[in-house]
C-alpha cells in the first residue's frame, strides 16, 4: 500500500502529520481497498459499529438519571419512562438497540460461516469477534439486570447460579459474585460498575477487530485471494462508505418499527414487576438472544454438564477454524457445505424456538436433538466434509466470472488445489 | 549465541529474582481488589433472625427472609412426617434421613432455594407432594429432598434452634 509516502497537502497538515500520522491514518481508511463484489451481507460490519455507538451514547445518557441501589432502580427506570425529557425514547432506544446489536451480530456471525470469512488468514479476526461476541452477551445480561424487575432478579439468579456448578469452590465464587447470600444491592451496583465498562473494552476489541482486517483485507462472496490493489478492488470510500450507509437506512427502519411501534415485544411483562426474592415467576426465560444457548443448558439433565456443554457451543466457535478442514472459503463452491450450513441455522432457530418453551416433554426430546446436531456440525461434519467433498472450480479472479476467463486454467487452478489438501 | 553465553550468571539470578519479587507485590495489589467483591460487614451482620412460629397450624408453612434468601418453615402434619421418614434412603438421589434434616419432626426449617439454580420452588406442589420447581422442573419430597428433576442436591437446611416454643432463630 502507499500510505507511507502520504504526504498531507497543506503546510499545518504536514506539520500534524509528522508528529502524529492521524492522517495518513485517515488516508489509509478511505483508500483501503476492498474487493468490489461484497454484498449487502458485509454491510453488518458498518451497521454493528453504529450499534455500538448508539448503545454507548445513549447508555451514557440513561445514566445521568438511574440509581443503582436495590431500592430505588426499578422507581428510577419508572422516573425515566415518565419523567424525563424524551427518556422513554432514550430507554426504548438503549432496550431495542441491545435486541438490533444481536440480530446484526448474528447476521454478521452466520455470514462469516457462509462464506469461510473465519478461514487462514483470518482466524484473529474471527476469534477477536468471538470474543466481542461473549462480552456483549455479559453486557446485555447485566443490563437487563439494572431495571430490577422480576426477571432481572431471577434472570441474575439463574445465571449467577451457573457458577456453581463449578466442583468444590462453586459455592464461594457465587457468594462472591453476589458480594453475599443472594443477589441483592452488592450485585446490583456492581452490575451496573461493569455494564458501563463493557462497551469500552468491545470498542477496544472492535478496534483490533478492524486493525487484524486491514491486515489480509476482506474475505469476498468468491472467497479467493485478491491483489491489492487491482481492478478487483475499489476504494473504501466513497464505494463501501456509499453501500454501508444505504444498508444503515434500512436496517434504521426496521429499528425504528421495534422502538416506535413495538417497543416491548421482545421484553418480558414479568420485569415490569419490582423484583420480589420470595417470588420466583412461574416460566423464566432470557432474552431471544440467548435462547438457543438456555435450550442447550437445559437439554442437559446434569447440572455441571449442562453448564459446560453451554459454555462449550461458544467455545467451539473459537476454535472453528481449525475444525473446518476445507481450503476452500466459500459456500459457493461447497456444494454440500452449502446444505449443511443451512440445516445448521435451521438447528439455531429450532435450539432459539425450544429454549422459550418449557423443558419438559416432546420440546425436551426436541432441544437434545438439536443441541446434538449443534455439536456434531462443528465436531464431525466439518472436520470430514472438508477432507471429502468435491467442491467446485474456484475462478482465478472477480472479473472471471464477467469476463469470461478461460476455464482451462481455472480447472487447472482447481486441480492443483485438491492436489493441496 | 554461544554456549558461554547461556551459563547462568549472578545477573540471571538478579532478573529471576526480580521478578518473583515483583509477582509477590502484585498479588498483593490484586487480593484487595479481588476480596472487596465478598459480602460485606453489614452484609454479614444481618447473619440471624428471630421467627414468631405461633400462629402457623399444622400443614402450613411461612416463609421468611434470611440473608435475602426465603426460609421455608414447615409445621407438617403426622402424615407428612411419616411419609418423610418411610422412604428408602438408598433410592435417594442425595441421601439424608429426614431425622437428620428435622430434629423436631414437626417443624421442618430449610431455605426455599432449588439446589439447581436458585429458584423458589412452590409449597404443595409436585410428584412427591413437596415441593416443585418452576423454573426447571425439579421435585421435592416432604422433607425437602430431592426426588427427580435436574437439581443435585436437597434443599439446604440452614443452622437454626428453638429459642422457646414460640419463637426459632436463623442462623
Amino acid at each position: 500500500m502507499s500510505d507511507h509516502e502520504y504526504t498531507p497537502r497543506s503546510k499545518f497538515g504536514k506539520w500534524f502529520n509528522d508528529r502524529l500520522p492521524l492522517l495518513t491514518l485517515g488516508k489509509h481508511l478511505t483508500d483501503y481497498p476492498t474487493p468490489k463484489n461484497l454484498n449487502y451481507w458485509w454491510t453488518f460490519g458498518g451497521i454493528l459499529t453504529f450499534c455500538l455507538i448508539t448503545q454507548i451514547i445513549t447508555g451514557l445518557v440513561l445514566a445521568m438519571h438511574y440509581i443503582a441501589h436495590a431500592d430505588l432502580a426499578f422507581a428510577s427506570v419508572e422516573h425515566i419512562m415518565r419523567d424525563v425529557n424524551y427518556g422513554w425514547l432514550l430507554r426504548y432506544v438503549h432496550a431495542n438497540g441491545a435486541s438490533m446489536f444481536f440480530l446484526a451480530v448474528y447476521i454478521h456471525i452466520f455470514r462469516s460461516l457462509f462464506y469461510g470469512s473465519y478461514k487462514s488468514p483470518r482466524e484473529i479476526i474471527w476469534i477477536l469477534g468471538i470474543i466481542i461476541y461473549v462480552l456483549m452477551m455479559a453486557a446485555a445480561f447485566m443490563g437487563y439486570v439494572l431495571p430490577w424487575g422480576q426477571m432481572s432478579f431471577w434472570g441474575a439468579t439463574v445465571i449467577t447460579n451457573l457458577f456453581s456448578a463449578i466442583p468444590f469452590v462453586g459455592e464461594s465464587v457465587v457468594t462472591w459474585l453476589w458480594g453475599g447470600y443472594s443477589v441483592d444491592n452488592p450485585t446490583l451496583t456492581r452490575f451496573f460498575a461493569l455494564h458501563y465498562l463493557i462497551p469500552f473494552l468491545i470498542l477496544g476489541l472492535v478496534v483490533l477487530h478492524i486493525w487484524a482486517l486491514h491486515v489480509p483485507g476482506n474475505n469476498n462472496p468468491i472467497g479467493i485471494d485478491l491483489q491489492k490493489p487491482s481492478k478487483d478492488t475499489v476504494p473504501f470510500h466513497p464505494y463501501i462508505v456509499v453501500k454501508d450507509l444505504f444498508a444503515l437506512l434500512l436496517f434504521m427502519i426496521v429499528f425504528a418499527f421495534f422502538v416506535f411501534y413495538s417497543p416491548n415485544i421482545l421484553g418480558h411483562a414479568d420485569n415490569y414487576i419490582e423484583a420480589d426474592p420470595l417470588v420466583t415467576p412461574t416460566h423464566i426465560v432470557p432474552e431471544w438472544y440467548l435462547l438457543p444457548f438456555y435450550a442447550i443448558l437445559r437439554s442437559v439433565p446434569d447440572k455441571l454438564m449442562g453448564v459446560i456443554a453451554m459454555f462449550a457451543a461458544i467455545g467451539v466457535l473459537a476454535v472453528l477454524p481449525w475444525l473446518d478442514t476445507s481450503k476452500i472459503r466459500s459456500a459457493v463452491f461447497r456444494p454440500l457445505y452449502r446444505q449443511f450450513y443451512w440445516i445448521l441455522v435451521l438447528d439455531v432457530l429450532v435450539l432459539g424456538y425450544v429454549g422459550a418453551m418449557p423443558a419438559e416433554g416432546l420440546y425436551l426430546l426436541v432441544a437434545r436433538v438439536a443441541t446434538a446436531y449443534y455439536f456434531a456440525h462443528f465436531l464431525i461434519i466439518l472436520p470430514l466434509l472438508g477432507k471429502k467433498e468435491r467442491t467446485l472450480p474456484l475462478p482465478l479472479s472477480l472479473t472471471e466470472p464477467v469476463l469470461g476467463g478461460s476455464v482451462a486454467m481455472s480447472a487447472a487452478k482447481h486441480k492443483s488445489e485438491k492436489n493441496n489438501l | 549465541m554461544s554456549e558461554k553465553e547461556k551459563k547462568v550468571n549472578r545477573r540471571d539470578f538478579v532478573v529471576t529474582a526480580s521478578y518473583a519479587v515483583g509477582a509477590v507485590g502484585v498479588a498483593g495489589v490484586v487480593w484487595p481488589l479481588v476480596d472487596q467483591m465478598n459480602p460485606d460487614a453489614s452484609v454479614k451482620a444481618l447473619a440471624s433472625t428471630e421467627v414468631d412460629i405461633s400462629s402457623v397450624e399444622p400443614g402450613k408453612s411461612i416463609t421468611v427472609l434470611w440473608r435475602g434468601k426465603p426460609v421455608f418453615i414447615k409445621r407438617r402434619t403426622q402424615e407428612e412426617i411419616d411419609k418423610a421418614r418411610s422412604v428408602d434412603i438408598s433410592e435417594l438421589k442425595h441421601p439424608e434421613k429426614d431425622e437428620d434434616r428435622a430434629a423436631n419432626p414437626e417443624w421442618l426449617v430449610m431455605l426455599g432455594i432449588c439446589t439447581h439454580l436458585g429458584c423458589v420452588p412452590l409449597n404443595d406442589k409436585g410428584d412427591y407432594d413437596g415441593w416443585f420447581c418452576p423454573c426447571h422442573g425439579s421435585h421435592y419430597d416432604t422433607s425437602g429432598r430431592i426426588r427427580k428433576g435436574p437439581a443435585p442436591t436437597n434443599m439446604e437446611v440452614p443452622k437454626y434452634e428453638f429459642v422457646n416454643s414460640k419463637t426459632i432463630k436463623i442462623g
